[in-house]
C-alpha cells in the first residue's frame, strides 16, 4: 500500500531541511511548504527516490491570496506503483511570481504549467513554450486572479454577462 | 378570358396526367433534399450530432448524409459546441469560405446564449450569433438527435420559402416554431 504521510514527510524533511518550511500532516489533505529554490530538487528527489517512486505530477495549479500578498503553486504528486501521494505548495510573491520549471522531470508538467501561467500569471523559467494554452493569444489579464475583470469586449465580440 | 378549364384541380384524370410546377418550387424542392451539412462539432453537442449521423437516427433519409469536411462544398453549417475566443476567429472564416445559399443551425445551450458558462464564462463567446447569422436555434444540453432533425426539418422549410427571382433570404419575419406535440 505504500509509505504513510508521516513517513513520506519525514523522508523529505530529513533529506531537505530548510527548504521544507511547513508540514501540515493533520489537515484533511495534507501537505509540505517547500521554497521555490529547491522545488526542482525536491521534485527529482521524489521521482527518482526507490521507496518514494513518485512517477505520476497530477495536478500542477496556482491560487491567489491577494491579502497574504502571495501566489501558490500546488503540485500533487502520485505514484502508480506504491499508491500513496503528496501534495506540494511553494508561495510566491504575488507581484513577480517566478519559479523554475518541472517539464524536465515530469513531461505532463508541460501543459499543466502553461494552463497555470495563462489563469493565474506564474511565469515558469526554463519552460520550452510558455504561451496561452485556454484563453486567445492576445488575451489579456489572467482571469483566476481575485481581482479580474471580464474584458467588454474582444477583437469586437461583445462579452455580454447575463 | 383565358380557356383554362375550370375543373384544373378537381378532374381526376388531368391530376393523374399532368404534372405542374413553379422552377421556384422544383429548385427549391431539389436544395431542401440535399442539405449537406459542414462538420463542425467543436465539443459535446458533437457527440449528439455523430449520434444523429449513425443508424438510429439516420440523418441519411433526409439527403443530409453526406458531412463535407470543406466548407467549400456544404451548405448547412451545424455549429455544435461552445465556442471559445481563440475558436471565434475560425468559425467566422469557415462561414465566409460556405458558398452562397447557406443556413447554420446553432445546436446547443452554448451556442445560443452561451449555455452553463453564460455568468462566468470569461473565455466563451455568448452565442454564435454574434459572430455570424444564425437560421435555427436548436435548444438543449445537449439536444436530442430527434431535436436536431427537427431544426433540419426548419431549415428545410426556410429553403422552399427562397425564390429565385428575390435572392434576399428572408421574405417574411421570422416565425417562433411551437412543435405541436407539446
Amino acid at each position: 500500500m505504500g509509505l504513510a504521510t508521516e513517513q513520506i514527510h519525514d523522508l523529505i524533511k530529513e533529506k531537505f531541511g530548510d527548504a521544507v518550511s511547513d508540514d501540515q500532516r493533520d489537515a484533511v489533505d495534507p501537505f509540505i511548504v517547500v521554497k521555490a529554490a529547491s522545488i526542482v530538487d525536491v521534485a527529482k528527489f521524489c521521482r527518482d527516490d526507490p521507496s518514494l517512486v513518485f512517477n505520476l505530477l497530477s495536478v500542477v495549479s496556482g491560487v491567489d491570496y491577494p491579502d497574504q500578498n502571495t501566489i501558490e503553486v500546488v503540485y500533487c504528486l502520485d505514484s502508480t506503483t506504491e499508491k500513496h501521494r503528496l501534495i506540494i505548495k511553494v508561495p510566491l510573491p504575488r507581484d513577480n511570481p517566478k519559479i523554475a520549471t518541472l517539464e524536465n522531470v515530469w513531461r505532463t508538467a508541460d501543459w499543466q504549467e502553461r494552463e497555470t501561467f495563462d489563469l493565474v500569471g506564474v511565469v515558469f523559467e526554463g519552460h520550452h513554450n510558455l504561451a496561452r494554452i485556454l484563453c486567445a493569444e492576445d488575451w489579456e489579464g489572467h482571469p483566476l486572479r481575485k481581482d479580474y475583470v471580464i474584458p467588454e469586449s474582444y477583437r469586437g465580440i461583445k462579452n455580454v454577462v447575463y | 378570358m383565358s380557356n383554362i378549364p375550370e375543373n384544373l384541380n378537381t378532374d381526376p384524370l388531368i391530376k393523374s396526367n399532368v404534372f405542374v410546377s413553379q422552377v421556384d418550387e422544383l429548385i427549391n424542392w431539389t436544395r431542401a433534399s440535399s442539405v449537406w451539412p459542414l462538420t463542425f462539432g467543436l465539443a459535446c453537442c458533437a457527440i449528439e450530432m455523430m449520434a444523429t449521423g449513425a443508424s438510429k437516427y439516420d440523418i441519411d433519409r433526409f439527403g443530409s448524409g453526406p458531412f463535407r469536411a470543406t466548407p467549400r462544398q456544404a451548405d448547412l453549417m451545424v455549429v455544435a459546441g461552445t465556442v471559445t475566443h481563440k475558436m471565434a476567429p475560425r468559425v467566422k472564416r469557415l462561414y465566409e469560405q460556405m458558398p452562397e445559399p447557406k443556413y447554420v443551425i446553432a445546436m446547443g445551450g452554448c451556442v445560443i446564449r452561451g449555455g452553463p458558462y453564460v455568468k462566468h464564462g470569461y473565455h466563451v463567446v455568448k452565442g454564435v450569433d454574434l459572430l455570424i447569422p444564425v437560421d435555427v436555434y436548436v435548444p438543449g444540453c445537449p439536444p436530442r438527435p430527434e431535436a436536431l432533425l427537427e431544426g433540419l426539418f426548419k431549415v428545410q422549410k426556410l429553403m422552399r420559402r427562397e425564390k429565385i427571382v428575390d435572392r434576399s433570404r428572408r421574405t417574411t419575419k421570422p416565425e417562433v416554431y411551437v412543435p405541436e406535440h407539446v
